[in-house]
């Protein structure tokens, strides 16, 4: 019954293309997932329990060990500063976070303004960059904020830079490149460690060949 | 502010209930016998101390501190460790003669938290402190003395991950050059982020054959067979104190006959800067947290004015009885329902069932309001009502 795997994945294009990856490693994982408003999926013949969470939640299922693996962004890693083990880059769903604002407007000096889905990791990078910010955290729809005025500036994932274009937007600073990361609760690393390497191992050669293929 | 609800408290304080205070009081009892046995003294300290000594010596970050003034405007800590207040202890009053000192604890430390639950700020540690030796036996007991207490605490399913600090340094040193260089590639291992290391590890302008060696090293984990794999990777001298450090310490557990339980993992590093050698973390099933931990810490002594070594481990009580799962919840306490004209009877009673070693109340029966409510929740219930003889009920 230990034996079981669980894994915490986002939902949709992530989960596909991980379980993408996943099948090509060898895993007997079915051709289609029909249901997709289950939250918990079950593969018998791999042992694996899948658990569909929001992207945002993933670190957490994993940190306090209800999970032991997931697929998380970079993104979501650096936000919420989790205790798991980050062992592989997979090379899915790359993009990159970027500070965008409407074209040729500055910063308010006064009290610039930032809003994000990604508080934390939007108010390290100003920090960083020595300017002193007010972050406004939104859930979503991030590229209105400047277009009505609330801020002067977004902080926001960019995959192709069509959603910014769409809305009038540019980007201004690119902060780091994002792609899907295998992250690992640090007792399930231990406790199952024999799955759990293998799982790895051969994710690593699936993703290495991919990266050398291209 | 809002104000607060009758049933609130700060974030992180727990109640203990009867239930769980009486499994955390055996599974106390149980670890602490078996920690006398291996000839450690329980001492107390103060719950609070100062901020300057004991609050930047421990391991602990700042920003989990619980800070508080005196009234002379000291800033004082709640306790967020004992290793520091048994070092200050030790280095101050007990340390006088040149002999190794085995000092245990059993006390709640106080960390504060931002994030949401699942995370107490308050918790008990059960721990031991072996100051004033340097030799890895102290280690192995260290290692040895903890998977005793937990076989006594009845975990089954565990695992002691072990690495070591100054091979790590050492290593990194050898590759890197700089100490600078050095520390930012261990902080990633601090940080388990594997990803950014190898990245980091391409960025640096080394040998491939060097990048190779940095590369592998994050494969040193298993039993014996990773000291001479670590042997491989390490050139010359530096480094192989380390490794033969390991070699004794597995010498030493295996002469515990523990060594089954413990695995090396040379990729641990549990702290940035505390500890020195040996460090090691414990899991068990069905906990996502190390259950345990502990190290060998030679520089904190030095920061209460005495130069020598020391090496302890904590044990978690809560996560430890997370591990141990949900046992049903069981009293065997007797209840005794009496009227004024047996009263002496039930004491007398009472009396003998105590001396027994037979855990009993003595209940007035006008003072319950629902007699079979009551009945209900104990053992074993006696009638000593009226006139009538002692009847037992259940």
């Amino acid at each position: 019954m230990s034996d079981i795997l669980t894994i915490a994945m986002p939902k949709g294009r992530i989960f596909e293309e991980a379980a993408d990856l996943l099948r090509e490693a060898g895993f007997r994982l079915p051709a289609e997932f029909d249901d997709s408003r289950k939250l918990i999926i079950n593969v018998e013949e791999e042992n694996f329990r899948f658990i569909l969470a929001k992207p945002m939640d993933v670190p957490t299922y994993v940190e306090h060990g209800v999970a032991d693996l997931g697929i998380a962004g970079k993104d979501v890693m650096l936000e919420e500063e989790r205790d798991v083990y980050e062992l592989l880059d997979l090379h899915i769903s790359a993009c990159y976070l970027a500070v965008a604002g409407l074209p040729n407007t500055e910063l308010n000096e006064i009290a610039p303004r930032i809003a994000t889905k990604y508080p934390n990791v939007a108010a390290a990078y100003f920090r960083e960059q020595g300017s002193q910010v007010e972050i406004i955290k939104l859930n979503g729809s991030i590229e209105l904020a400047p277009i009505i005025g609330l801020t002067d500036r977004i902080v926001d994932i960019v995959s192709t830079g069509k959603t910014l274009v769409e809305n009038g937007l540019i980007e201004y600073e690119r902060i780091v490149d994002i792609t899907s990361r295998l992250i690992v609760n640090p007792a399930s690393y231990r406790m199952k460690e024999q799955r759990i390497s293998e799982l790895v191992n051969r994710l690593t050669d699936v993703v290495k060949e991919k990266e050398s293929a291209k | 502010m809002s104000s607060l609800f009758m049933f609130e408290k700060p974030l992180g304080m727990r109640d203990t209930l009867p239930a769980i205070y009486e499994r955390k009081y055996n599974l106390k009892q149980k670890i602490d016998t078996e920690i006398k046995k291996w000839g450690y003294q329980f001492i107390e300290t103060p719950t609070l101390e100062y901020y300057e000594t004991v609050g930047t010596a421990s391991a602990i970050l700042d920003q989990q501190l619980f800070k508080l003034l005196d009234q002379q405007g000291h800033t004082l800590v709640l306790r967020p460790d004992m290793t520091a207040p048994i070092a200050r202890v030790a280095a101050s009053k007990l340390l006088t003669e040149e002999m190794p000192l085995r000092l245990a604890y059993n006390a709640s430390v106080f960390r504060s938290q931002q994030r949401e639950g699942g995370r107490p700020a308050e918790f008990e540690q059960i721990g031991v402190e072996y100051i004033g030796d340097k030799t890895i036996s102290a280690d192995g007991e260290g290692i040895s003395l903890l998977i005793a207490s937990l076989a006594e605490a009845g975990v089954e399913n565990y695992q002691v991950s072990v690495g070591h600090i100054g091979f790590v340094q050492s290593f990194f040193q050898q590759i890197l050059g700089t100490k600078e260089r050095a520390e930012s590639l261990t902080k990633y291992l601090y940080e388990k982020n594997y990803v950014g290391y190898r990245q980091h590890v391409e960025q640096l302008a080394l040998s491939s054959i060097d990048k190779q060696r940095l590369h592998d090293f994050l494969k040193l984990r298993g039993t014996q067979e990773v000291i001479s794999l670590a042997k491989q990777l390490i050139e010359g001298n530096q480094g192989s104190k380390a490794i033969e450090e390991l070699q004794q310490l597995w010498d030493i557990l295996v002469d515990y006959g523990v060594e089954g339980k413990v695995r090396f993992d040379l990729s641990l590093v549990s702290h940035m800067s505390y500890y020195t050698g040996i460090v090691y973390e414990v899991y068990a099933e069905g906990v996502g947290f190390p259950i345990g931990s502990g190290g060998r810490y030679d520089l904190l002594l030095e920061k209460f004015g005495k130069k020598t070594g020391a090496t302890g481990f904590a044990i978690r009580v809560d996560r430890l009885l997370e591990a141990l799962g949900r046992i049903e919840k069981s009293n065997n306490i007797e209840c005794i329902l009496f009227s004024n004209e047996r009263r002496k009877e039930a004491f007398q009673l009472a009396k003998e069932k105590r001396s027994a070693g037979i855990q009993v109340i003595t209940q007035d029966i006008n003072g319950v309001k629902d007699v079979d409510a009551c009945t209900k929740q104990y053992n074993e219930i006696t009638l000593l009502v009226g006139k009538a003889g002692m009847e037992v009920v259940k």
